[in-house]
């Protein structure tokens, strides 16, 4: 592949601080957050409006070139590492709230505005926005939509999915393509935006989406269940949804990472307990006091945020645990298979078992309320057999998960990483379907090439 | 250079490296990413690059060494990092290997480090030689004649546009201070021995915030020596990569201070007290020092930091009511994690309202000698900063570092405001005064 020919191209219309080219900027674009994963693009490119974004993919199909979207690059899955010699096209200078609609609950945002300024946004205006992933103060709402993230609210709220109502998508070629309105219902043909949620650009370069955005609660409470053993934690959850109460946090911590991030956040979290559940009910304030009255009742050892302050700094210290857990190892391999909740306590004493057998050391946490957890393996990529250990654990992890009715990933995607473990959950016929999606879309297959399946 | 042949980065325990995790957490508080959204720019692509070099994959090149000098070492991404990455070590490493490979070589750098680093700033005796002369110009009528005529723009360097932004002279420098007003006022039976790091710049310039902390620490019971022979901390050479230079300050500070026989080793800027907390990192390698090194550092605090820590005693008398605002240091804040201890000095003033600053751990730009190897971002920086500190209606910004004091006293100047800055030792000390 020529590069120079390509760079100079894309010179015509990126200024030079928009078309990062050296050997510094080619390597620290070639990984994002997710372990172990690297491939030097032959360049960066910073496009500033859909009409760069556009004639850049136009361009690059017309030549064959492979480009990897990303935003931030915070994905732990590997689906925004750049293709080998590609165009690593980051978005994160497309970065401005276009629009607050509050008669219509709509907020309009290019790809780049980071998930929390949309979150502020939302709050200054008296709103909404739920979905939450544990990197909220730097991943971008692009890389959220392209990954359908979910987060700590999703038993209550759902995920990034469920609020998304439009798009506005270059496809491979640099058409430009509109999906959505504002509008709640709409059954205009198939709803094509659906198809780019969790795309993991591979489809098209998001780069207008309007979000669903909901009142904010008037009130909300938060607690924190200590246990001893991770069954009785399992069990106060169970007892919670028996109770039809609907918490929108539902999260935990086993002692490994509980420990990891008291280290880091230094708050007080108890570190000689084998679980933490950290639950928070929010809602109309009598609502409120009621459930938290309930869960209080129901949950043994129980304490209560005694302010918001105490509350907020519980649920930001829970979302540094996957980080936080990077002090006990060089490597830390985190997956996020996610299960029927009622066999979610059965998972994490899988996963200690496997660990154990494999002689790998594992921190999980994750969130309860779903399903969904986060076997962090802690490893050293420097140790072969070590890694080697970890790919069996690894395995057998993905395995169980899909025999009892779950899913290799709830919410990082599918990406590098876990590519050779799809075949197993979808089937021929799904990941057949799947295929021809792709090449509906991206005949030439430029875009993320290699991601998900080839 | 390492005795193995290996260059620095990779001379350095690799788990460093590898401790970042590529997260992310880092950027969104990283002034220079801010500024730029060039992932080369943010704390984890600097970290990236340090580990493609140790690993071989990259050169250290004249574009590494550049951007190790974009970096502001404001350490807000150690408050950040959920994984405990130690990025002060990795970037004074850097900036080491920089300079061991002389990347940024030229004639005119190499002159001003050469006589900057070794030799001004080496000892404080030439430091204080050197600040009359700049006190008689200052005074003399002569900057003012300077400023009107031009005639500073024809100095060589750009060296012209650096005087606005030295600061004032102190009409008498620390010891002359502490020698004539002073020594006579430490308690008759002191609870604590304590000797004050009295720096190198805030000896010439801001030596009553030197001579308000000796007041503030003998209000409560401390009795407190000035060792004479003491020079600048070094962190100057450390944070510019002149390690050798560094280490000689370290052991000239560690031979003045009997720290064996002290309480505690007061500093009251939150850059130099970071620095000297990591004495003991620095000289490890140095058997002679090393012990010494290790004594010295678990002996340092920050002034404020031990008020806290022994409990400091409300002053008595009735004061005029003042609003004032906290600009927190970055190396106080992130370095040394020091950040509530002045506030609570501040809110024991009495009638002192603490009025919250929006940002007030974001960098103000000062960063050392950043306003002068880095002007343009620097002064975005500070600009930032001002506008946030006129939003308050504060009629004072406290601040516990000289570096951000100087950069906010041109910052004041620049936007015109009536604001003063201060330290909060400095506040305290009137309200102690005021009880006699």
């Amino acid at each position: 592949m020529d590069h120079a020919a390509l760079i100079s191209d894309l010179g015509t219309f990126l200024r030079e601080d928009q078309l990062l080219t050296s050997a510094e900027d080619c390597s620290v674009y070639a990984f994002d957050g997710t372990a172990l994963l690297h491939q030097r693009p032959a360049c960066v490119a910073l496009p500033e409006s859909r009409e760069e974004v556009a004639q850049l993919l136009a361009l690059c199909n017309q030549r064959g070139v492979p480009v990897v979207p990303r935003g931030s690059g915070t994905g732990l899955a590997g689906g925004s590492v750049p293709s080998q010699g590609g165009v690593a096209l980051c978005l994160v200078r497309l970065n401005q709230i276009l629009e607050l609609d509050a008669a219509n609950l709509v907020m309009v945002v290019q790809p780049g505005v980071l998930t929390q300024q949309i979150a502020d946004a939302a709050q200054a205006a008296g709103l909404f926005y739920p979905p939450d992933p544990g990197s909220i103060k730097i991943s971008t709402i692009g890389g959220n939509v392209a990954n359908n993230s979910g987060g700590l609210r999703g038993l209550k709220y759902g995920v990034t999915r469920d609020y998304v109502m439009g798009l506005e998508v270059v496809l491979a070629d640099g058409q430009v393509l509109e999906t959505g309105n504002k509008c709640v219902k709409d059954v205009a043909g198939f709803t094509l935006k659906d198809l780019f949620i969790g795309s993991e650009g591979m489809l098209g370069v998001i780069t207008k989406i309007a979000l669903k955005l909901v009142p904010a609660p008037a009130s909300k409470k938060t607690l924190l269940g200590l246990y001893d053993e991770m069954t009785q934690a399992a069990a106060t959850v169970s007892a919670i949804i028996a109770h039809k109460i609907i918490p929108c946090t539902l999260e935990f911590l086993d002692r490994t990472t509980i420990e990891c991030v008291e280290a880091h956040a230094n708050i007080g979290l108890p570190t000689d307990c084998e679980a933490v559940l950290l639950m928070e009910v929010d809602g109309h304030p009598a609502q409120v006091a009621e459930q938290a009255a309930q869960i209080e009742a129901i949950a043994r050892s129980v304490r209560l945020a005694d302010s918001e302050e105490e509350a907020q700094q519980l649920a930001a210290a829970r979302r540094t645990a996957f980080s936080a857990l990077a002090r006990l190892a060089p490597t830390v391999v985190l997956e996020d298979v996610t299960v029927p909740r009622s066999e979610l306590a059965a998972m994490v004493a899988y996963v200690q078992e496997v660990g154990q057998r494999h002689q790998v050391r594992v921190g999980t946490f994750g969130h309860f309320g779903d399903g969904n957890l986060h076997p962090t393996f802690l490893c050293d990529e420097r140790d072969a057999g070590e890694m080697a250990r970890v790919e069996k654990a690894m395995a057998e992890v993905f395995a169980h998960a899909v025999e009892l009715g779950g899913t290799i990933t709830g919410e990082h995607g599918v990406g590098l990483a876990k590519k050779p473990y799809l075949p197993g959950q979808l089937g021929p016929v799904g990941l057949e379907i799947l295929k021809r999606v792709k090449t509906a879309f991206d005949p030439k297959g430029i875009l993320n090439r290699g991601n998900m399946f080839d | 250079m390492s005795d193995d042949g290996l260059n620095l980065l990779q001379d350095l325990d690799y788990s460093v490296l590898q401790q970042c995790m590529h997260c992310g957490m880092c950027l969104p508080t990283c002034p220079t990413y801010d500024a730029t959204l060039h992932e080369r720019s943010s704390p984890r692509g600097r970290i990236a690059m340090m580990r493609a070099i140790a690993d071989g994959e990259l050169e250290a090149s004249t574009t590494f060494a550049e951007e190790m000098y974009f970096c502001l070492g404001c350490l807000a991404c150690q408050t950040a990092c959920p994984a405990g990455v130690d990025y002060a070590a990795l970037f004074e490493n850097a900036r080491a290997e920089v300079e061991r490979q002389g990347l940024l070589d030229g004639a005119v750098r190499n002159f001003v480090r050469r006589w900057v680093l070794g030799w001004l700033f080496a000892k404080q005796t030439r430091l204080r030689a050197v600040a009359r002369l700049l006190r008689t110009f200052q005074r003399s009528g002569l900057q003012t004649l300077a400023r009107r005529s031009g005639l500073l723009k024809l100095l060589p360097f750009g060296l012209g546009d650096l005087e606005p932004l030295a600061p004032q002279i102190s009409p008498r420098f620390t010891d002359q201070l502490y020698r004539r007003d002073l020594q006579q006022s430490n308690p008759p039976t002191p609870r604590y021995r304590v000797a004050l790091l009295a720096g190198c710049v805030q000896d010439i310039s801001f030596a009553e915030v030197n001579a308000d902390t000796i007041c503030v620490l003998q209000h409560n019971d401390c009795q407190v020596l000035l060792p004479e022979a003491q020079a600048c901390c070094g962190s100057l050479h450390a944070h510019n990569g002149a390690v050798e230079q560094a280490q000689q300050q370290a052991r000239l500070n560690i031979d003045a201070f009997d720290a064996e026989n002290l309480d505690a080793i007061v500093v009251n800027a939150g850059g130099c007290g970071l620095h000297c907390k990591h004495y003991d990192r620095l000289l490890a390698d140095d058997s002679a020092y090393a012990e010494r090194a290790a004594a010295w550092s678990a002996k340092v605090k920050d002034v404020h930091e031990l008020l806290a820590d022994i409990g400091l005693r409300q002053p008595r008398a009735a004061m005029p009511t003042q609003q004032v605002a906290y600009h927190e240091s970055c190396h106080l804040k992130h370095g040394q994690r020091v950040s509530t201890a002045p506030q609570e000095v501040l809110q024991a003033v009495p009638n002192l309202e603490l009025v919250p600053l929006a940002e007030a751990d974001w960098c103000c730009g000062s960063a050392g000698i950043y306003n002068i190897t880095q002007p343009e971002l620097s002064m975005q920086l500070l600009d930032r900063k001002m506008a946030h500190v006129c939003a308050t209606g504060a009629t004072a910004v406290a601040t516990g570092n000289t570096g951000c004091a100087i950069q906010l006293q041109y910052g004041v100047r620049r936007a015109q405001a009536a604001v003063a800055v201060v330290h909060p030792v400095s506040l305290l000390a009137v309200a102690y005064r005021a009880e006699n």
